[in-house]
């Protein structure tokens, strides 16, 4: 990268400016299928963090080894194994964690948020950044399932990680666990989460084309078409 | 001084109808079945009917006010969402649960994509269909009709439509008591939503709205009429089966005031008439071999979503314009 960033800023851009769900709508399935109570969402968040971490600093170390041609079955490999990992410690330790993840446990290795990670961030940058990226990322990723998670349950079963809310727990809205409750949740919370990142920068009427995405700093994609123009 | 002249782009010649003359219109059309829901399901249903509206109308007011944009309470449509949503649910129902309709009505499904005129399903069915995935004992709570439906233990009894749905064949007689009689049918002597019941108010309504010219007989009879051949097929030409499938139910109301809505309908008859075989096509298919009894309000909403596409086929062509394939073959040859 031609700026040099702080890590601090690495670490927070995760929580809101660039959330891994809310803003850059990545790993949209597991937000919507494991957000049906706090619990599981808990989980999934601190699950898929861990393999974040972990596998951008494993691709990080190695980004220069890599050949560039298959880096993309590569990473997927390195993913899997931590995945595996993951996975059987979960079920070691938490097994009603694992039972309750189901399939969404190992459909990590296929979470957008990671292999967006590291192909974007960690295959550019050294191991140490690549790691607070992977944490910022991963608390973002856990706020965004938390946030869903509470709305969910809450309105949903009426309770809050199984403990009873007064009147809502004898009046649940069932909508709010089903599907088209958690589509509902999550464009309410990607509305709240645009207008919270937009109020302190430009807003995104005024940007135009790549400008406005929230990834347009390290995005590849964006630095080819600066290079076309000038 | 003379009159100046002046000088303004077409259109010249406009129309005197209004949107609040023609939600007028419809809520003259509900009236009969209103009065005979209170007739039916007593002050109750008048009560929760009260509910829906000042609450629509309070949504509507409040979402105007929060968006900054000018206040349309005055046309009246908030009013009209309110009335049919009450229409489509039991009179049991607990008013705050109502109060929730609404919001989802006039908030979510019509204040978020833009006021009157821009919602892209009917709210009021949106609204009927959410509350009864959110609070299904809630909304499957059908009272037997001229008793107090304040009472918490009020009788309740199926549907017709419920009973109808375990109709083999369309050997209705085999039912034998559980189904009124077809006369009972008409007058909405029977369980059901509050607004649905009556079929012969339902029916005097949609007349006044055609003869006002408001809505096009076009979506109503074909809705209906679709609905009335599969069912003469799927009930062996029993002629009583028919008869009962089309006054049970929500049909009435949706045909003649749901589908019909101007935002959510297609625009030309040709759309009309595909809009209309598909709501019907949906409802049977849901009614004969869903799991639910009842298909009107998910056959109105699927067809809602479809009308852009609808709507993109049925585009009129400009005279003289001449078809993409034919044109390319014209220019091969030449």
């Amino acid at each position: 990268m031609a700026e040099k960033k702080s890590l601090g800023k690495e670490l927070t851009k995760g929580i809101i400016a660039e959330n891994p769900v809310l803003r850059l709508v990545l790993g949209t399935c597991p937000t919507l299928a494991t957000t049906t109570s706090v619990e599981s969402a808990i989980g999934m968040g601190l699950a898929a963090s861990v393999v974040l971490i972990c596998s951008n600093m494993a691709i990080s170390a190695l980004r220069k080894v890599i050949p560039d041609k298959v880096r993309i079955p590569a990473y997927i490999v390195i993913i899997a194994s931590f995945v595996t990992i993951v996975q059987m410690v979960v079920k070691a330790f938490l097994p009603s964690l694992d039972e309750q993840l189901g399939v969404y446990l190992p459909l990590i290795v296929v979470n957008c948020i990671i292999l967006g990670r590291a192909e974007a961030f960690a295959s550019k940058n050294p191991v140490l950044a690549s790691a607070v990226d992977g944490l910022g990322m991963g608390i973002g990723f856990t706020a965004a399932l938390f946030l869903m998670g509470s709305v969910r349950e809450i309105f949903g079963a009426g309770t809050f990680l199984g403990n009873s809310v007064p009147f809502l727990s004898e009046n649940p809205m069932l909508i709010f666990i089903l599907p088209p409750g958690g589509f509902f949740v999550f464009g309410v919370l990607m509305a709240a989460v645009n207008r919270l990142a937009e109020s302190k920068g430009k807003k995104k009427a005024e940007l135009r084309g790549c400008e406005a995405c929230p990834m347009a700093k390290s995005c590849a994609l964006n630095k080819k078409e600066e290079v076309a123009q000038s | 001084m003379a009159k100046k002249l002046t000088v303004s782009a077409s259109p010249h010649v406009r129309s005197n109808e209004t949107t609040t003359g023609i939600m007028l219109d419809v809520i003259i059309a509900l009236m009969p079945a209103l009065v005979m829901s209170v007739v039916y399901f007593g002050l109750r249903a008048l009560t929760l009917t009260v509910v829906c509206v000042c609450s629509s109308v309070i949504f509507e007011a409040l979402s105007r006010k929060i968006m900054k944009r000018p206040n349309t309470v005055g046309d009246l449509s908030a009013v009209v969402t309110g009335i049919i949503l009450a229409f489509n649910l039991p009179a049991s129902m607990p008013l705050w649960m109502a109060a929730i309709g609404s919001l989802v009505a006039i908030v979510v499904v019509k204040q978020m994509f833009g006021g009157i005129g821009q919602n892209f399903v009917n709210p009021a069915m949106t609204a009927r269909i959410i509350l009864m995935t959110s609070f299904p004992t809630a909304m499957a709570k059908w009272i037997v009709p001229f008793q107090s439906a304040w009472h918490p233990d009020a009788v309740t009894a199926a549907t017709p439509m419920a009973v109808l749905s375990s109709v083999q064949g369309g050997d209705v007689a085999a039912v034998g008591d559980a189904l009124p009689s077809l006369t009972q049918m008409l007058l909405g002597a029977h369980g059901g939503s509050m607004g649905e019941v009556c079929s012969l108010a339902l029916i005097c309504g949609g007349l006044y709205l055609m003869l006002r010219k408001v809505i096009s007989p076009v979506i109503p009879f074909t809705f209906i009429g679709t609905v009335a051949v599969i069912m003469l097929f799927a009930g062996s030409f029993n002629l009583e089966f028919v008869a009962y499938q089309l006054l049970g139910g929500g049909l009435m109301l949706g045909a003649f005031f749901m589908a019909t809505d101007y935002s959510t309908s297609p625009i030309n008859k040709k759309g009309k008439i595909i809009f209309g075989i598909g709501c019907g096509l949906i409802t049977s298919v849901i009614r004969l071999f869903g799991s639910l009894p009842e298909g009107v309000s998910f056959s109105i909403i699927l067809m809602n979503i479809l009308v852009p596409h609808i709507e993109n086929m049925t585009t009129p062509r400009p005279f003289g314009e001449v078809k993409e394939k034919k044109a390319k073959k014209e220019v091969s040859k030449a």
